[in-house]
């Protein structure tokens, strides 16, 4: 009993909610209760999920701004997907979704550490431009393909899989996705990534090796991006290429944006909220308003990123949020594993968004004093 | 005769027109504790630079132990055995101090555990995080830092923050332990108390010190030796009470 105590119970939380819900669902699709729609939507929260967990990897705790991970997704969806058509004939259902997992996902971690390498010298701005142009040569390749390679401009048709499983699977990659994240973040590794997003020059004079860790983020990033791909390509009756367009590497990111960056548990329920409300725009917003979805992400995105840095919001900030409003409702217990200290799932990130965007977001001077009276507390 | 920890021989390091530094020859003993002096601009922070790999020597060489590390990068050159601390503080500020330590202490290879290990959660895995633990507890211990381990360093005070710097310099293991001003910005009392903790690294863990400063009474009551640096060249080399009654000293600093 002692010893159930001293696990740290939020460290494994996310796991067991998600493990929780992939039970609940799969029992009640057995028993015939949700439809096939909703299946459907299972399979692409999952998706989501790990998209942005893993991008969350590369954006909150390395710091770096990729616009690309769509790219990375569409490798992952045509190989995977052109691996299963070829190799399900053959083998049979199940090895062929193993083999062209691992296949889309080792070939997209491949190309993450070809665009990890352009990464150890560019920062900011310049990264994000050079994996944005990834993610449309990637696609443009795919969709100037002859029909018989990836089917070109049609798409490449993908073969089927049990709609009762697939959404399992697709949870189960997402606790993969989620094991091998925090696992990482949450070690040496893990501390010498974040040092680096913290203040290069001084990890670099530390000795760590931030060519090595660079590499390694985009690699690991891009193999999820790879698998959740092929998810997609399962997922979908047709894998095309335009899915896969630069807006699509934007709502991955305001996915990550919006659950706070640094914060695994914010990128899964940021992740499903996004994809609920992508479905419901997609209802709402037919014909000639389609094009408002993108511009809502947009929106989304702006004023996260204004309410997250603006110091005029400063005060506002500190009193009305999420914390304070659930902390008035608990009484305060002092931590038991005041030793480690260990928050992983907490990293408080202060990337400076206008660093990263390189927009002046101080018009004042940084050292305008607050309001008078708010320090003397 | 103590054998020699970092010997330079005509470094210097010019940026277009400007040379920064001309001709610099130091050898510092083991144990010792030198110091690097100066007035604004005379080139001692570009030194610190150069030996720690940030710039590249244009002209001249150093040997750490006598083993050439003249151009090497960064990495490479605290791998061998050279660590710092920055002027402007260089803190990990969103991790607590006991996890600043930590990644000081990351290329130990005593704390070596591999990326897969760690993924998987092998027993290493848990072995190494604790011990690594226990060692940056004691290193803060060093310097006095103990009861501030569960603090975000961004939240210590100016002085604590230069004493952390120090304690994740010290994690690297150095043999050459380069400070830059390690005393700015500290009160009498906090600059007491630092000379303290360099004499106990020095003392007990003999690590060959390198400091900038500019509080001379830091300078004379510590060092055993001092290198006076104007204009990117070295005026006068020997210990502090001599050096720094030297009428060009004086003069490089009042004028004249």
């Amino acid at each position: 009993m002692e010893k159930l105590k001293n696990v740290k119970w939020n460290h494994y939380l996310n796991y067991i909610v998600v493990a929780a819900v992939t039970v609940i669902f799969a029992i009640l699709s057995l028993t015939g209760v949700i439809e096939s729609s909703d299946k459907y939507l299972l399979e692409k929260v999952a998706i989501a999920i790990t998209l942005a967990v893993s991008l969350s990897m590369v954006v909150g705790f390395l710091g770096e701004l990729s616009l690309g991970h769509a790219g990375f997704m569409c490798i992952g969806a045509y190989l995977g997907g052109k691996t299963a058509v070829i190799l399900e004939p053959v083998i049979g259902e199940w090895p062929a979704l193993i083999v062209s997992l691992l296949v889309g996902g080792i070939v997209a971690a491949v190309f993450g550490m070809i665009i990890g390498l352009p990464a150890l010298r560019l920062r900011g701005d310049y990264l994000a431009i050079v994996t944005l142009a990834f993610g449309e040569i990637v696609r443009s390749v795919f969709m100037n393909s002859s029909k018989e390679s990836f089917g070109g401009s049609l798409g490449l048709d993908t073969p089927r899989f049990n709609k009762d499983i697939l959404f399992v699977i697709a949870f189960v990659m997402v606790l993969a996705t989620l094991a091998v994240t925090q696992n990482l973040i949450r070690s040496k590794h893990g501390r010498a990534i974040t040092a680096i997003r913290d203040n290069e020059i001084a990890a670099r004079a530390t000795g760590i090796d931030v060519t090595k860790y660079k590499l390694l983020v985009f690699t690991v990033s891009s193999f999820f991006a790879g698998i959740a791909g092929v998810l997609y390509s399962y997922s979908n009756f047709t894998v095309q290429s335009t899915k896969f367009s630069y807006n699509y590497s934007i709502e991955i990111l305001v996915m990550v944006v919006l659950g706070g960056m640094g914060s695994i548990n914010g990128a899964i329920i940021a992740a499903t909220l996004i994809t609920f409300l992508d479905v419901e725009l997609q209802t709402i917003l037919t014909g000639n308003l389609a094009v408002l979805q993108d511009l809502i992400y947009a929106l989304i995105l702006i004023v996260l990123v204004i309410y997250n840095n603006a110091p005029a919001l400063k005060n506002f900030r500190e009193k009305y949020n999420l914390k304070a409003f659930i902390n008035k409702f608990r009484p305060h217990v002092p931590s038991k594993h005041k030793d480690d200290e260990a928050k992983w799932d907490r990293v408080p990130t202060k990337i400076k968004m206008d660093e990263v965007l390189s927009v002046d977001f101080q018009a004042t001077s940084p050292y305008t004093p607050d309001k008078p009276g708010k320090e003397e507390k | 005769m103590s054998k020699i920890v970092l010997k330079t021989e005509n470094l210097g390091i010019s940026f277009g027109g400007l040379k920064a530094v001309q001709n610099l020859n130091v050898e510092i003993k083991e144990g010792q504790l030198y110091g690097l002096v100066g007035p604004n601009g005379a080139g001692k922070t570009t030194v610190f630079n150069m030996i720690t790999g940030v710039y590249k020597p244009t002209t001249g060489k150093f040997w750490l132990d006598g083993e050439d590390l003249t151009g090497k990068g960064q990495e490479t050159i605290n791998h061998k055995g050279i660590a710092r601390t920055f002027q402007n503080i260089r803190l990990f500020n969103n991790m607590t101090v006991i996890r600043n330590v930590m990644v000081g202490l990351h290329n130990q290879p005593e704390f070596s555990c591999g990326v897969i290990a760690s993924v998987l959660r092998l027993p290493k895995h848990f072995k190494t995080e604790r011990a690594m633990r226990d060692r940056a507890k004691e290193i803060l211990d060093i310097v006095g830092l103990l009861d501030e381990r569960n603090n975000l360093s961004c939240n210590l005070p100016y002085g604590k923050q230069r004493k952390l710097e120090i304690a994740r310099a010290l994690a690297t293991n150095p043999k050459l332990l380069c400070l830059d001003e390690p005393a700015a910005g500290m009160n009498p009392h906090e600059t007491e108390d630092l000379m303290k903790i360099v004499r106990r690294i020095r003392d007990e863990y003999n690590i060959t010190i390198l400091l900038i400063e500019h509080d001379m009474k830091f300078v004379s009551g510590l060092c055993d030796e001092i290198t006076v640096l104007n204009f990117g060249t070295s005026l006068v080399q020997g210990p502090p009470e001599v050096a720094l009654n030297d009428p060009e000293v004086i003069k490089a600093y009042i004028g004249g």
